[in-house]
C-alpha cells in the first residue's frame, strides 16, 4: 500500500512558501518608490483578511457580506485605545483581538444557524450597522482638542512600536550631564534601544511576516482534522453531522477565526495609515473582500494572496481611467463569474492544462 | 437490546409519515426494515440519527434516550449511517472521505491543527493508517487517492460504508445499500454486511432487494404507510398475509 | 404640536417612505420567486428610473407622463438585458455566485450611471406643486400623495396580473415548482425574463416617484435597494403580501424611530429590525416556512 500524497503535499508547500518568502524579501530592492511599497503593504493586509474569509466561504461554504466590520472593529479599537486612552499599540491590538472575537461569537451564533441567502442578509445587516456606528460614534478626552470619531474618524494614531523611551540619560538622572562634562554630544541616549516601525520598509516586512504566518496556519488548518470537518459540512451538513461533526460549533469557530484575522489586519492598518475613517470599512469594502476571495478562487489558499493582489492593484492600475474604474470593476467581476467561476488562479490553470495536457 | 423504538410518530404538515412504530434491535443482529415506497423507511432512519426530531414517541440506544439529541451527539454514542441518495464529500479524495469518518476518534482542535503540534502530527498519521484499513476492509484501497466523485456508484456506496465504519460505531444504519448495484455487486455486498456483523457491529438496513434482505437478515420489520404491519424472521415475513397484501397493492399501482 | 400630532406626522411620512420600500421589496420578491436569486441590482433599477426621468423630463423637456412611461420602459429593458447577458450564461449557478454576479452587475450599472450623470445631486420637479396639504393636525406634500397613490395603483395592477392573466399565473406556478411548471408547458426561461423586466419596471417607478422627495444621484440605489430588501425579508422572503406589509412596516418603524429615538441612527433601524426578524423568525411575518407563494 503506497502512502498517499501527504509527503508530496508538504514538499510542494515548502517550495511554495519558500518562493513566497524569497519574493517578499526581494521585492523592495526592485522598487523605485515608496508608493509601491504602500500598495504592497495594503495587499498583505487584504491577504490576511481574505485568507480568513476563504476559510469561511471557500472551505466551510458559509458566506459573510459584512467582514469589513471586523476589519474596522480591529482598526478602530486599536486607534481609539492608543489615541484616546494612551495604550501601548501591542496591548491595544490584543484587546482588539479579544473584543472582535467576542463580537464575532455573539453575531455568529445566531447568524450561522441561517443558510444561504438568509446568512448573507444577516451578515450584510451586521456589516451595515457596524458601518453606521463607525460613522456616528464620538470620543472625547482631556488631551484631545476636539472630539474624535464621526465621519472624520480617528486621526493621529501613533506608529507601531515595541519599545519607545522618550527619555534620555539626562532626564533619568535628573541632572544635566552636559553641565558637568561640558560636552553635550556624548550624552548617551536611550533612543538607540527603541524598536519603532517608523518607515514603510520595516512595516512592509512586519505585515508580510503576519501574512505568511497566517497563510501557513490556514494551510495547516485546511489539511487537518478540523479542515476536513469544515470541507465535509460544506458538501453535506447531514453526512458530516452523522459522522460526529458538531456543525454549529465548527461554523461558529471558523467565523470567529476569520474575524480574528480581519482584526489583526485592522490593527496593522490603523498604525500604518495613522488614521481610520468609516468609509474604509463599509458595505463596499465587505463586497470587495468577497470579490477577492472569488477572484483568487474559492477554497484556494494561494488564490487568496492572488485575489487580494489583483483586486488591490486594480484600482491603482485603473486610476488612469479615473471615473471609469468602477465600471471596469463590475465588468471584471461579471466576466470572471461567467467564464472562470473557479476563480482566476484555478480557472486559468485548468484551462491551460485542459488545452495542453489532454 | 441495543436499540428500542417505542410508539414513534412523526407528521409533516398533517401527513403522518410514521405512526406509533414500535420495535427493538438486538445487539449483534442484522435487522432489515422493508416496505413499499413511501412506507416511511428513510424517515425512520432520519429520526434515529437525529436529522429531525419525532413528533412523539421515544428512541433509546443502549437505554440512553436519543430522540431529542442532535445528530453528532447520536454519532458520538455509536450510531452512524449511510444514505440512499449518496452523501459523498465530492470535493475530497476517497481517503479524505474516510478520514472525516475518524473525526470522533481524534481530537485535535483548531489551535493544535494550525500550529501542527507533535500530537496532531501523530494523530494525523494514525488517522491515515486506520482510514486505509477501512478502505481495505471494503476493498477500495486502490482508489484511495482518487477524487471521490470519480468513483462509480457501487464504489460510492462502499465508500459511505467505509466512512461510517471509520467512526467505530456499535450500530450502523444502511439505507438501501444495494440500490443501483448489479447481481454480482449485490452478492459482494452481502459478504461485506456479514463481515460488518462479524466485527460485532449491529446492522439495521433498509432495502428494496428482497433476495438480499431475506438471505442475510436475522429479523425483518415491515412498514406500510408509516405503520408497522409485521415483524419476524424472514420466513415468517414471507408468508405474512398483510405483507403480501401491502406489496401486491404496490404492484397494482406501479404496473 | 402635541405628541399625538407628532406621531401622526411620523406615520404619514413613514407610509410615504414605506411605499417606496414596498415597491422595491416587490421587485426583489418577483425575481426571487422565479429564480431564487437575490438581485442586488434592484436598487440600481430605482436609481436608473430616477435618472432617466430627470433626463427625459427636465433636460429634454418631455411632458411628465411621456417621460414617466419611457423611463419605465427603459429600465424594464435593462432588467431584461441583465438576465440575458449576466444571469443566464452562468453554467453552474450557486447561491453565492448568483449573489456575487448581481453585485457585479449593480457595480457596473452604478459605474455607467456615474459616467453618464456624474456625481452631482439632481433635483426633480414634483408632479404637482409643493404646497403641503394638511390632514388634520399633520401635513403631507402633494408628491407624497402621488407616491402613495401610484404605489396603490401598482399593487392593484400587480394583483390583477398575477391572478387573472396567463403569464401571471404561469409565474406563480414557476415560483411554487419550476419543474412541474415546465412539465405543464410553461416556459420557465421566459418567465424569468419577464420577472426581470417586471422588477426593472417596479424599480423604475419607485425611483421616478421618489426623485422629487430625495435628491437623485448615481449612488442613491444602494441604500434604497438594501432597505427594500430588508422589507422583503421582514415580510417573509418570497411572499408578495409579505413584501408589501414588510415595506410599509419598515417605513413606519424607521420614521418613528428617527423621530422618537435618534435620527443619526435612522439607517441602522432597518437593519436592526432585519437581524431581529432573521434571528427570531427567519421566514418573516407572513412567510410560509416551506411553500412559497406569489
Amino acid at each position: 500500500m503506497q502512502m498517499p500524497d501527504k509527503k508530496k503535499y508538504f514538499n510542494r508547500n515548502f517550495l511554495y512558501v519558500g518562493t513566497l518568502i524569497a519574493t517578499v524579501i526581494l521585492i523592495p530592492y526592485f522598487l523605485r518608490n515608496d508608493y509601491y511599497l504602500h500598495v504592497l503593504i495594503l495587499i498583505g493586509l487584504h491577504a490576511i483578511i481574505v485568507l480568513g474569509l476563504n476559510l469561511l466561504m471557500g472551505y466551510a461554504g458559509q458566506i459573510s457580506l459584512g467582514h469589513a466590520a471586523f476589519y474596522g472593529l480591529g482598526a478602530y479599537t486599536s486607534g481609539i485605545l492608543t489615541v484616546v486612552y494612551g495604550f501601548h499599540p501591542v496591548i491595544a491590538a490584543l484587546i482588539a483581538l479579544l473584543f472582535v472575537g467576542i463580537i464575532a461569537y455573539v453575531v455568529g451564533v445566531p447568524s450561522l444557524k441561517l443558510k444561504g441567502h438568509y446568512l448573507a442578509m444577516a451578515t450584510l445587516g451586521f456589516g451595515i450597522i457596524a458601518g453606521i456606528i463607525f460613522n456616528e460614534m464620538k470620543f472625547t478626552a482631556s488631551h484631545l482638542d476636539l472630539p474624535m470619531g464621526g465621519p472624520e474618524g480617528i486621526t493621529d494614531i501613533p506608529k507601531l512600536y515595541l519599545i519607545k523611551y522618550n527619555l534620555n540619560i539626562d532626564q533619568i538622572l535628573s541632572l544635566k550631564l552636559s553641565d558637568i562634562t561640558g560636552v553635550s554630544q556624548v550624552v548617551p541616549n536611550l533612543y538607540a534601544f527603541n524598536i519603532v516601525l517608523d518607515n514603510d520598509l520595516k512595516y512592509y516586512y512586519l505585515v508580510w511576516t503576519f501574512t505568511i504566518v497566517i497563510l501557513i496556519l490556514s494551510s495547516n488548518i485546511i489539511n487537518s482534522r478540523v479542515g476536513r470537518a469544515l470541507r465535509a459540512l460544506h458538501t453535506s451538513e447531514t453526512a458530516a453531522s452523522t459522522l460526529g461533526v458538531d456543525i454549529q460549533k465548527y461554523k461558529v469557530s471558523v467565523f470567529v477565526i476569520s474575524a480574528l484575522f480581519a482584526s489583526i489586519a485592522g490593527s496593522l492598518y490603523a498604525h500604518f495609515i495613522a488614521s481610520v475613517g468609516p468609509s474604509s470599512f463599509g458595505f463596499h469594502k465587505s463586497i470587495m473582500l468577497v470579490v477577492m476571495v472569488v477572484v483568487g478562487g474559492m477554497a484556494s489558499i494561494w488564490g487568496s494572496i492572488f485575489g487580494a493582489a489583483v483586486i488591490t492593484l486594480l484600482p491603482e492600475v485603473l486610476h488612469v481611467f479615473e471615473d471609469f474604474d468602477i465600471i471596469i470593476y463590475g465588468l471584471i467581476l461579471m466576466l470572471i463569474l461567467i467564464f472562470l467561476p473557479e476563480g482566476l488562479t484555478r480557472g486559468v490553470i485548468d484551462r491551460v492544462k485542459g488545452r495542453f495536457f489532454k | 437490546m441495543i436499540l428500542k423504538i417505542l410508539d414513534l410518530s412523526i407528521d409533516f404538515g398533517g401527513v403522518k409519515a410514521l405512526q406509533q412504530v414500535t420495535f427493538n434491535v438486538k445487539e449483534g443482529q442484522i435487522k432489515a426494515v422493508i416496505g413499499p415506497n413511501g412506507a416511511g423507511k428513510t424517515t425512520l432512519f432520519n429520526l434515529i440519527t437525529g436529522i429531525f426530531p419525532p413528533s412523539s414517541g421515544g428512541i433509546h440506544f443502549d437505554d440512553v434516550k436519543i430522540d431529542s439529541l442532535k445528530s453528532h451527539k447520536i454519532a458520538e454514542l455509536g450510531v452512524t449511517r449511510t444514505f440512499q441518495n449518496l452523501e459523498i464529500f465530492d470535493n475530497m479524495t476517497v481517503l479524505e472521505n474516510v478520514m472525516v469518518g475518524r473525526h470522533l476518534r481524534s481530537k485535535s482542535g483548531f489551535f493544535e491543527s494550525a500550529v501542527r503540534s507533535e500530537s496532531t502530527k501523530r494523530e494525523e498519521r494514525e488517522i491515515i493508517e486506520s482510514s486505509l484499513d477501512y478502505l481495505d476492509f471494503v476493498g477500495l484501497s486502490m482508489r484511495a487517492n482518487d477524487m471521490s466523485a470519480s468513483l462509480p456508484l457501487g464504489f460510492q456506496r462502499y465508500l459511505e460504508i467505509a466512512r461510517a465504519l471509520a467512526s467505530e460505531p456499535r450500530l450502523i444504519l444502511l439505507d438501501e445499500p444495494a440500490a443501483g448495484l448489479d447481481e454480482k455487486e449485490t452478492e459482494d455486498l452481502m459478504g461485506l454486511i456479514r463481515k460488518i456483523r462479524d466485527k460485532d457491529i449491529t446492522v439495521l438496513l433498509v432495502e428494496h432487494n428482497m433476495g438480499l434482505t431475506m438471505e442475510i437478515s436475522d429479523e425483518i420489520v415491515v412498514l406500510d404507510h408509516g405503520e408497522l404491519i409485521a415483524e419476524g424472521t424472514p420466513r415468517e415475513i414471507q408468508y405474512n398475509k398483510k405483507v403480501i397484501e401491502a406489496y401486491l397493492g404496490e404492484d397494482d399501482v406501479s404496473t | 404640536m402635541t405628541f399625538v400630532d407628532q406621531l401622526l406626522q411620523f406615520i404619514l411620512s413613514g407610509i410615504t417612505q414605506g411605499s417606496i420600500y414596498a415597491i422595491v421589496a416587490l421587485g426583489f420578491t418577483i425575481i426571487y420567486n422565479s429564480t431564487e436569486i437575490i438581485n442586488f441590482a434592484q436598487g440600481e433599477f430605482v436609481m436608473l428610473g430616477a435618472m432617466f426621468m430627470l433626463t427625459l423630463n427636465i433636460t429634454l423637456g418631455l411632458p411628465l407622463p411621456v417621460a414617466f412611461i419611457l423611463s419605465v420602459i427603459a429600465v424594464m429593458i435593462i432588467g431584461v438585458l441583465i438576465d440575458i447577458i449576466v444571469i443566464s450564461p452562468i453554467k453552474k449557478p450557486t447561491q453565492l455566485s448568483l449573489i456575487i454576479i448581481t453585485i457585479g452587475a449593480s457595480i457596473f450599472v452604478k459605474g455607467v450611471a456615474m459616467f453618464v450623470w456624474k456625481k452631482d445631486y439632481h433635483a426633480a420637479t414634483p408632479f404637482s406643486g409643493e404646497v403641503p396639504i394638511s390632514i388634520g393636525p399633520a401635513a403631507i406634500t402633494p408628491q407624497a400623495l402621488w407616491v402613495i397613490g401610484i404605489t396603490g395603483t401598482v399593487l392593484i395592477f400587480l394583483h390583477i396580473f398575477f391572478e387573472y392573466t396567463n403569464t401571471g399565473k404561469g409565474m406563480r406556478a414557476c415560483a411554487i415548482n419550476p419543474r412541474a411548471a415546465s412539465l405543464l408547458g410553461i416556459k420557465v426561461k421566459r418567465m424569468v425574463l419577464i420577472s426581470f423586466g417586471l422588477a426593472g419596471a417596479l424599480g423604475a417607478i419607485a425611483g421616478i416617484i421618489i426623485a422629487p422627495i430625495t435628491f437623485a444621484n448615481y449612488n442613491m440605489g444602494l441604500m434604497l435597494g438594501l432597505k427594500g430588501f430588508c422589507g422583503a425579508v421582514i415580510g417573509g422572503l418570497g411572499s408578495v403580501p409579505g413584501a408589501i406589509v414588510g415595506g410599509f412596516a419598515l417605513g413606519i418603524l424607521e420614521s418613528l424611530g428617527a423621530g422618537l429615538i435618534s435620527s443619526a441612527y435612522k439607517d441602522a433601524i432597518a437593519f436592526v429590525v432585519l437581524l431581529l426578524v432573521l434571528f427570531m423568525k427567519p421566514t418573516g411575518i407572513l412567510g410560509k416556512s416551506e411553500s412559497k407563494r406569489v
